[in-house]
């Protein structure tokens, strides 16, 4: 990898769904593998169930902490329609990990507006790549909703300009310091996002 | 424990700019730290007050947070206050005067301004305030900058008698980046010096300032010209030179790495001649800043004619990558970069919305089911989301407190179809205690006929749950004196019959309660005491469930606005004679269901029942 180059991870999702500590291991990871790194936040209306996106980038030199529309590596959705309303920030050739839960706004629930039916048939019809999978029924196989972040995480963990077990090594770190009998669990979460994004991204894999 | 407040001299770690400042200013030797909570700056405080060694508080509002950092600096202490920028219009009445008296203590006010309106009412841009009062103004671009510049800021505080202004954008306070610390240079406190000609204000004692504030004006214009917070960076391609600061910098740098760069963090007074000389250098100069053309003006006004900035650029909204390339390069005649590779995709929107079990919810609903009978005077906090679905129960919005005082000016000017409609305001405790109370006040003295629904959540909510006046605790969690509320109303001249409190869960009688009090003449106020959802003091009771074959498909209970109702499935209902009527079979999340019962209370069919069976009594 040229040393010029900045990765730019777009994780986005609702407000308490922990997009902030995701992109937070992110860029917890790119710094112990000596990047310089910027990490863009929402905060103050838009955390009451409103939209919420955080921009990391992290490269030999960043200046902006902002990623242009059409220059992101990886669009992470904890939400798959706010996949698809940020798919457009994705550069040629960038994927779309999206966890397919459906969450339903009090304008929806209304009928204010309609939610579509497949928003990730309408992300791919625009040509965007996508990995999609229910991260959500992996968490509670698992025996824990919290989990999603972890498995959203190890689904990314190889379209990273570094090994997979380094962001693994970041998420398990935490929990060994505080929470050591959330170690296995997160290891084994860990590893059913990095299975589940390899099936979606290969669907002959799931046959 | 905050990683800004644990980290040692010399270590490097990523810190957002507001955690940067903390440090800095812990740093710098400051003792007195005030703050009013407001996105994008609440943080800074929150940060400091982790710092067992200086004295940090929330203040009532940002003007007595000034306050009390010129008091501080008066007594010797380097003292520091921080508000975001609508903050400051309440600061300055207390700012545009100690700009004459000057310091003792370094006195540094970081004021933070909301770009792009990620939380806020307006967009002003706080550095007019360095011009109106005649201040220096230093602009840091990331959290590195700002972690450095606000303890340059202490230091020319000190060594030109001033203030100084610290402007902050979200961009700067929101993005975390890698900071390097040091440690604290600790600073004795040289105790305040009785000094009338230099502390009362008087009009003799000010005239006689004011000559001294020009001439300190002048020296920090020399100043700013030999700053080393500006800076020259070269570049090859020299057809556009840009003069920027802040975080607009750096997105000039992501834009145009080749281009060259004055770049400015000592903005004002602005190093005119400074910018002069780079021009000079390249074929055309661009001003890039966020938001007004204050550089851009200055600048022309010094004679520089043929500069441009917003003639090309916005003047509202963040200067990001995607703004300033096309610009520049229309502007060049370069080939524009190509459009995004992927269609934009607009699925629903998602505003923001009140959480499950949201104790305004159940005020909102039963303001929405009065709707055509009141006029809804509003104010700033979570609260403002009764503007928004299913509710639409709110309909002013325009600075902290005005609920009270503009519903006293509507009240006042009825027309004829209007003359029987009730007026209400709405407020916060917070809120309240910042700036309403004074409007209350006004709304008695001049027998005002408004209705008051004081929503006390115990905590300032949108901001992320701060302490007050009202919660009982102070900064660190400790025990505080906690204001009683119905008491301090009734000592504003209310009648203690018109001041009633309640349950905003008890959603009958909340409707009966502001039903009699629309209907009385004269101020009431109506306070609800249900502590916010995400406060330390919310207790959770048995969540609910919607009974399948017992829901009619009504919706009564959607309009209730609660995010852990959503719609099950869709039905129609055909009538005879009639149009049809659509279904909406509900469902309630359980595990976002607090038990507040709101919802049970409009289910007519009563297929709303605890999830589990209740406790035995």
């Amino acid at each position: 990898m040229s040393t010029d180059i900045v990765t730019n991870i777009l994780v986005c999702g609702i407000g308490g769904q922990g997009v902030m500590t995701a992109a937070e291991i992110l860029s917890q990871t790119a710094i112990a593998k000596g990047f310089d790194v910027k990490k863009s936040e929402v905060a103050g209306m838009a955390q009451r169930g409103g939209v919420v996106t955080s921009h990391v980038r992290f490269g030999r030199k960043v200046y902006s902490p902002v990623i242009t529309p059409g220059t992101a590596d990886i669009l992470v959705a904890f939400e798959v329609a706010e996949g698809s309303r940020w798919a457009d920030m994705l550069r040629p050739g960038g994927v779309a990990m999206v966890n397919t839960i459906r969450l339903t706004p009090p304008v929806v629930s209304i009928g204010l507006f309609s939610y579509p039916d497949d928003p990730v048939a309408q992300m791919r019809a625009a040509g965007v790549t996508v990995h999609d999978f229910d991260a959500g029924a992996i968490a509670r196989d698992l025996g824990d909703l919290r989990l999603v972040n972890t498995i959203m995480l190890g689904a990314i963990a190889d379209l990273l300009p570094f090994p997979a077990a380094d962001l693994e090594e970041q998420i398990v770190g935490r929990f060994r310091a505080r929470k050591p009998a959330m170690v296995a669990v997160n290891e084994q979460a860990f590893a059913a996002g990095r299975r589940a994004a390899a099936v979606a991204g290969h669907p002959a894999m799931a046959i | 424990m905050s990683a800004a407040v644990q980290a040692k001299a010399n270590e490097r770690l990523l810190l957002s700019g507001n955690d940067a400042i903390a440090r800095g200013v812990w740093e710098a030797g400051a003792k007195v730290c005030a703050a009013y909570p407001g996105t994008p700056s609440t943080e800074i405080l929150e940060t400091l007050s982790l710092f067992p060694d200086l004295y940090a508080e929330w203040s009532i509002n940002e003007k007595v947070a000034m306050e009390v950092a010129i008091g501080a600096s008066m007594s010797g202490a380097r003292s520091f206050c921080a508000m975001k920028h609508v903050g400051m219009n309440v600061a300055s009445d207390a700012f545009m005067t100690v700009t004459l008296a000057g310091v003792v203590g370094g006195l540094v006010v970081a004021v933070a301004d909301d770009v792009g309106l990620s939380s806020s009412q307006n967009e002003q841009d706080s550095r007019f305030w360095g011009r109106f009062a005649h201040v220096p103004v230093l602009e840091p671009a990331d959290s590195q900058e700002a972690y450095a510049m606000v303890k340059v800021a202490f230091d020319l505080s000190e060594r030109f008698n001033t203030p100084v202004i610290l402007r902050l954008t979200t961009r700067v306070c929101h993005v975390k980046a890698m900071v390097g610390v040091g440690s604290r240079n600790d600073r004795p406190i040289s105790g305040f010096q009785i000094d009338a000609k230099r502390w009362v204000m008087t009009p003799s004692n000010a005239k006689g300032m004011l000559p001294k504030q020009m001439e300190r004006e002048g020296l920090l214009r020399q100043a700013a010209e030999a700053s080393e917070l500006n800076v020259v960076e070269a570049g090859g391609d020299t057809r556009v030179g840009f003069v920027t600061s802040g975080p607009a910098y750096m997105h000039v740098r992501e834009s145009f790495p080749d281009a060259p760069v004055l770049k400015l963090g000592f903005t004002y007074p602005l190093p005119v001649e400074g910018v002069r000389a780079f021009k000079a250098s390249v074929d055309a100069l661009v001003v890039v800043e966020e938001t007004e053309p204050l550089m851009e003006t200055e600048l022309k006004a010094a004679g520089m004619l043929d500069i441009h900035g917003k003639d090309l650029l916005p003047r509202l909204g963040e200067l990001t990558p995607n703004i300033l390339i096309p610009a520049i390069k229309g502007f060049l005649g370069d080939p524009l970069p190509p459009a995004t590779t992927y269609p934009k995709i607009d699925p629903f929107p998602r505003p923001p919305t009140m959480c499950a079990a949201c104790p305004h919810m159940g005020v909102y609903y039963t303001l929405h089911r009065l709707r055509k009978k009141v006029q809804i005077s509003g104010d700033i906090g979570c609260y403002t989301l009764g503007a928004g679905h299913p509710w639409n129960a709110l309909d002013s919005t325009i600075s902290m407190g005005a609920s009270m005082g503009i519903a006293l000016g509507m009240d006042k000017a009825r027309s004829e179809e209007t003359k029987d409609k009730a007026v209400l305001a709405v407020i916060g405790d917070s809120t309240f205690l910042h700036m309403g109370m004074q409007g209350l006040l006004d709304i008695v003295y001049n027998r005002g006929n408004v209705t008051v629904l004081l929503l006390d959540n115990r905590t300032t909510g949108m901001t992320g749950g701060q302490n007050h006046a009202g919660t009982g605790k102070d900064v660190h969690g400790q025990e505080a004196p906690r204001v009683d509320f119905a008491r301090l109303v009734e000592a504003l001249g209310v009648k203690p019959e018109r001041i009633r409190k309640l349950d905003p869960y008890m959603l009958p009688l909340l409707n009966k309660i502001v039903r009699e009090e629309i209907a009385q003449p004269g101020p009431s106020v109506i306070i609800t005491d249900r502590p916010c959802v995400l406060s330390e003091f919310y207790a959770k009771m048995t969540p609910y469930k919607v009974v399948d074959e017992d829901c009619t498909g009504c919706g009564n209970c959607i309009n209730v606005g609660c995010p852990a109702i959503t719609v099950r499935r869709t039905g129609v209902k055909t009538r005879d004679g009639a149009a049809d009527v659509a279904l909406k079979f509900t469902t309630i999340d359980t595990a976002m269901c607090t038990g507040c019962h709101m919802c049970v209370d409009s289910c007519g069919p009563k297929a709303i029942v605890p999830a589990q069976p209740l406790a035995a009594v």
